[in-house]
């Protein structure tokens, strides 16, 4: 099991053929307090860089894109009664959606905790 | 000029605070040959007294059915409004606010529209409502949209008994964003069946109640076809009123009302502005387009309103919002909150019965004449009758006399041989029996 | 200090606590007086409601009472200076809310025959002609309801010449300047069109060689707001245009902000192919606390015919209105709205520009600059513009002198309420950092914006001197303070319900 991150403050899981997807918690602080999380239903087929889920703020809502390709095999469904899950633990239980692996090597590019941490600390 | 406060005095000082020599130093951003030197071609100001006078002899030019005998209706209906309400819409607080973006200096417009908000969805049996749209017909547009978004199907099937204005614009605006819409033919006999037009490409059917020609639908079969098939069922009223005496189409298992609010609280204004309403189930609120306003708490723990839900909106979500609206009609709808408060259950339901039984009388009246034939089986305040010849130059003979005698169904549906005779009538708590004998003398003279 | 001086009642001299009408039902109770009529002959098919709808019951006093209650928690004009930017809170002059319900205008049906509406025609027609001269077009669309349908009316015009002329499929990219009112991509992209950012200057215009490198075949046109939504004119303005139409693409101006040139600049000399009028902006219809507006769009030549119905005529026998698609309205891409656009707001319309005149209209304009350039030099050494050199009718600061404050733009917003203002624009357009827009429209009187310029320098002081505190606790005075926003979204309670328990959605 390991953990990506993307330049749009998103993290992946890896276990198995299974990847796990959410937002970084650096992305919920900037987002705010999150009010609505809409989450992708299974069975639906993405491609790198399409558009995933969207997670709303009061004043602002984010597109989540798939990071790789594959299918959807579940949303979380914790977070269409408890959004705020996202701010209060936006690495684990607040997870938006698992998928399938098409092509591993997408995840080749990404970066890995150490690299994801210099790269916000750039931002600021 | 009595609008402007700035004395020629106090532009001196201001352009010499700003330091500049004269107002066009201001203007140096515009290239030089399209700066105007003097004023357009257009008379120069006037005072209150003139003004008044020049628009007053517009309007006496017109005749108005406060006086004539008039059986008007095709989606706009006479209703008397008590004076209390326009008393309340001209209080400058509501009149000359802004859409409530600061709840602390908003709470009047806030929490009329939560008023509102659950005054419509009571009348039309939903669960939520917005805080309007500008009008039934582009209600009803946005409810195919919503509808699409919703299957996220592309295809809406609209009943021959839809207003043919609703049709149109519903046409113009979902057909731009990709929705094709499949019209049946004008269905003034109630007896379409559109059920097999249904396929799993519709995202919705869209049906009308009373319809276009007068006649009561059950929904209710309709519905259960619909859901059957993965599509909603849009219901659209255009004489709100009649929710007082018949069964509400969340009732008959719409998915999304969309109705013309006019008949409450609001003037005919020569059709506009009026106020359109929307009311949906729970579970499609997220794609529901327009204002909303929600219930809250301030940090006095004191309860409070304010818009919510604006990330559908097009000031947060730009080219992805639901809808590119960003008003709704504001004053409309107090007006109609005005008005729906002063019924009550009680007025509420007594106007609808008096507006009915007024149209039965009438057509107890007519079917003594004739040349007329009574197409309706059922009809809430507005029927259809056949005349022995084309109803449009029957109108325009009644109008010579000073009566305003319906709608000729060949005014929204040119062209149509089968319709040409077809006149459509509509009575209110506003018509009297004279107003009808005079009718039927008037009719009884040119047919 | 807002709680110190608890009442009983929960009133506070004139802060009156109004509940909701559903929480003041008495069965028994009514406002109107109408007869029981016995429907035992009825045509209702059996389809009768079953059941009470749950509306209250409430009487007239009880009626004008909670209303006026609620209306006095309202800011609006009528109560003082309202400098929200982008939004022209102008004077509504009562003259035109008489005339709007003269009877011969308030009770006319929309389908009367039109030979009993010569005059409503006439105003219509009256009205167009004034919008087509300010504006130096020769067409006009009075039919759509608000600025935003406005957009969308225009928008379809250019999508139906070009399908006209064959070249629908071609185009499918419009420009949008990144400082645009979100309405504009919003109506680009409900047109069918991708949306296609173009990046500001440092002068906050549009970066004339960005935008060129964009233009190409497959741009069906750019949406342009003149002067822009951070106050300033594109100086290019003409160049641009010539660029949209040697590309063969169409130029749509958002005309929010005409408030600034009317009578003094024509829009149709500066090279535009249509343009939105918010007639509740320039032309002083009440804004109603969010509607209704009205959003009549000039067009030009090659756009005319494509106009929505219905439309005034002049006739043989006087007006008429086309309302189908056939003889003029041949090539019309249709209908966008019920029955004939918003009569109501025109007559309004009609009667702010026939009291200004011609003289009063170029007048109005200058004040409406002269305003708003007056704020920015007396402001500019206080707060941080976010350009140099005059503005047009508003004036765009950032958030650049709050720095180190701990007080964001919201916070000292939030204190001008208790200063007994409405807040200036704050957070639009997102080209600046927490933007502040103050637009003061001619309406304002010199010694109000003396008295603004007062506060605003009074609170900056303030929030320089460290007292962070006091601007995160405001507003204080007012009926509510600040509400929670993220719970409302969260938990959304939309309508009341029986039991005293909201309903939950």
């Amino acid at each position: 099991m390991s953990t990506k991150y993307t330049k749009e403050h998103e993290w992946i899981v890896v276990d198995g053929d299974i990847a796990t997807v959410g937002i970084t918690n650096y992305a919920q602080e900037q987002l705010g307090d999150v009010v609505f999380v809409e989450v992708p239903d299974a069975g639906k087929q993405l491609s790198q860089g399409d558009e995933a889920a969207v997670v709303e703020s009061v004043k602002a809502a984010s597109e989540i894109y798939a990071p790789i390709t594959g299918e959807v095999t579940a949303g979380n469904p914790a977070l269409e009664d408890a959004p705020a899950t996202i701010n209060s633990d936006a690495e684990s239980a607040g997870w938006i959606f698992k998928m399938t692996i098409s092509d591993a090597s997408e995840l080749d590019d990404m970066m890995d905790a150490a690299d994801y941490k210099t790269h916000v600390a750039g931002l600021e | 000029m009595r609008y402007l406060p700035l004395t020629d005095n106090d532009r001196a000082t201001m352009l010499s605070a700003i330091g500049a020599g004269k107002i066009e130093d201001l203007y140096t951003d515009v290239p030089a040959a399209a700066l105007l030197a003097g004023p357009v071609d257009l008379p120069a100001h006037q005072g209150e007294l003139e003004v008044e006078r020049a628009i007053s002899a517009m309007a006496a030019k017109n005749l108005n059915t406060s006086d004539a005998p008039s059986f008007l209706g095709a989606g706009a209906y006479r209703h008397h409004v008590p004076a209390t309400v326009d008393a309340m819409i001209q209080r400058g607080e509501f009149l000359t606010a802004y859409t409530p973006y600061q709840p602390e200096v908003s709470q009047g417009t806030l929490q009329y529209l939560f008023e509102f908000q659950t005054q419509v969805a009571l009348i039309t049996g939903m669960e939520v409502a917005n805080a309007s749209m500008y009008d039934g017909a582009t209600a009803t547009a946005e409810a195919v949209l919503m509808a699409g978004r919703v299957t996220k199907r592309k295809k809406a099937i609209l009943s021959g008994g839809l207003h043919p204005h609703y049709r149109d614009a519903t046409t113009t605006i979902a057909g731009y964003q990709g929705i094709t819409m499949t019209a049946a033919k004008p269905d003034f006999q109630c007896n379409e069946d559109i059920t097999s037009l249904i396929d799993a490409d519709t995202a919705c059917v869209v049906v009308q109640n009373p319809d276009f020609f007068g006649h009561v639908r059950d929904l209710a079969p309709l519905a259960e076809k619909c859901h059957a098939a993965g599509a909603l069922l849009v219901a659209v009223v255009t004489e709100v009123i009649s929710l007082g005496a018949l069964m509400a189409p969340g009732d008959m298992g719409a998915d999304i009302v969309a109705c013309e609010g006019q008949s409450i609280g609001n003037a005919l204004n020569y059709g506009g502005p009026t106020v359109g309403l929307l009311a949906v189930r729970n579970k499609h609120l997220r794609q529901m387009p327009g204002r909303i306003c929600g219930q809250s708490t301030d940090v006095d723990g004191k309860r409070g309103f304010v818009l919510t839900l604006s990330t559908r909106e097009q000031h947060i979500r730009r080219e992805k919002a639901t809808s590119n609206i960003c008003t709704n009609s504001g004053l409309c709808a107090l007006a109609f909150t005005v008005h729906m408060t002063l019924l009550g259950e009680t007025g509420f339901s007594r106007l609808a019965r008096l507006n009915h039984a007024r149209a039965v009388t009438l057509a107890n009246k007519l079917a003594g004449i004739q040349a007329i034939e009574i197409i309706n089986d059922t009809f809430f305040n507005e029927f259809t009758v056949r005349l022995s010849k084309p109803a449009a130059g029957v109108v325009e003979a009644l109008a010579a006399k000073g009566i305003l005698g319906g709608v000729p169904v060949s005014r929204l549906y040119p062209g149509e041989k089968e319709l040409e005779n077809l006149l459509l009538v509509a009575a209110t708590e506003t018509t009297t029996d004279a107003d009808m004998d005079a009718l039927v003398a008037a009719l009884g003279e040119e047919l | 200090m807002a709680d110190t001086q608890s009442t009983i009642t929960g009133n506070r001299g004139l802060q009156l606590e109004e509940p909701l009408i559903f929480e003041q039902d008495s069965p028994g109770r009514v406002g109107v007086d109408f007869p029981d009529t016995d429907l035992s002959d009825n045509r209702l098919g059996g389809l009768e409601r079953q059941g009470p709808v749950g509306l209250p019951n409430l009487s007239e006093p009880q009626t004008v009472r909670h209303y006026t209650r609620i209306s006095q928690k309202n800011y609006g004009i009528d109560s003082g200076f309202y400098p929200l930017g982008s939004c022209t809170m102008k004077h509504n002059p009562r003259v035109n809310e008489k005339l709007a319900r003269l009877p011969g205008f308030a009770s006319l049906h929309p389908m009367q025959p039109t030979s009993t509406t010569q005059g409503a025609l006439e105003l219509m027609d009256t009205c167009a002609h004034w919008l087509k001269v300010i504006c130096n077009m020769p067409a006009i669309a009075m039919s759509p309801a608000a600025g935003a349908q406005g957009e969308l009316c225009g928008m379809m015009a250019i999508k139906a010449a070009l399908e006209d002329r064959g070249e629908g499929a071609q185009r499918t990219r419009v420009l949008v300047p990144e400082s645009a009112h979100g309405t504009n991509p919003a109506t680009a992209a409900a047109c069918g069109y991708s949306v296609d950012s173009i990046p500001a200057n440092d002068r906050g215009r549009v970066d004339l060689d960005a935008f060129l490198s964009k233009l190409d075949e497959d741009v069906a046109g750019i949406m342009l707001t003149n002067p822009n939504t951070c106050g300033l004119f594109e100086n290019d303005i003409i160049k641009i245009a010539d660029a949209v139409h040697d590309a063969g693409a169409f130029f749509y101006c958002d005309g929010a902000n005409l408030n600034a040139i009317m009578g003094r600049i024509r829009p149709g000399d500066l090279g535009i192919d249509c343009m939105h009028i918010n007639l509740h902006k320039t032309f002083s219809t009440p804004h109603g606390g969010g509607g209704p507006g009205a959003g009549p769009v000039v067009l030009s030549e090659p756009l005319a015919a494509f106009a929505p119905l219905p439309f005034v005529v002049h006739g043989e026998n006087g007006f008429d209105l086309v309302e189908h698609k056939s003889g003029a309205g041949k090539k019309s891409y249709g209908r966008i709205k019920g029955f004939h656009g918003q009569m109501g707001m025109f007559i309004r319309a009609l009667g702010y520009m026939m009291s200004h005149g011609s003289d009063g209209l170029r007048q109005a304009s200058s004040d409406a600059v002269l305003n708003a350039n007056y704020l920015l030099a007396e402001l500019k050494d206080t707060l941080s513009p976010s350009f140099d050199g005059p503005c047009m009718h508003e004036c765009l600061f950032d958030d650049h002198f709050l720095k180190d404050t701990d007080v964001s733009t919201l916070d000292f917003a939030k204190a001008m309420i208790d200063e007994g203002f409405h807040p200036m624009t704050m957070y639009f357009p997102l080209v600046v950092h927490g933007a502040l827009l103050m637009e003061p429209t001619e309406s304002e009187s010199r010694e109000t914006l003396d008295q603004y310029i007062h506060a605003v320098k009074g609170l900056t002081a303030r929030a320089k001197s460290g007292d962070a505190k006091y601007f995160h606790d405001a507003p204080q005075l007012t009926p509510r303070r600040r509400l929670d926003e993220t719970g409302a979204a969260r938990n959304p309670i939309l309508r009341w319900a029986p039991g005293g328990d909201e309903e939950k959605s």
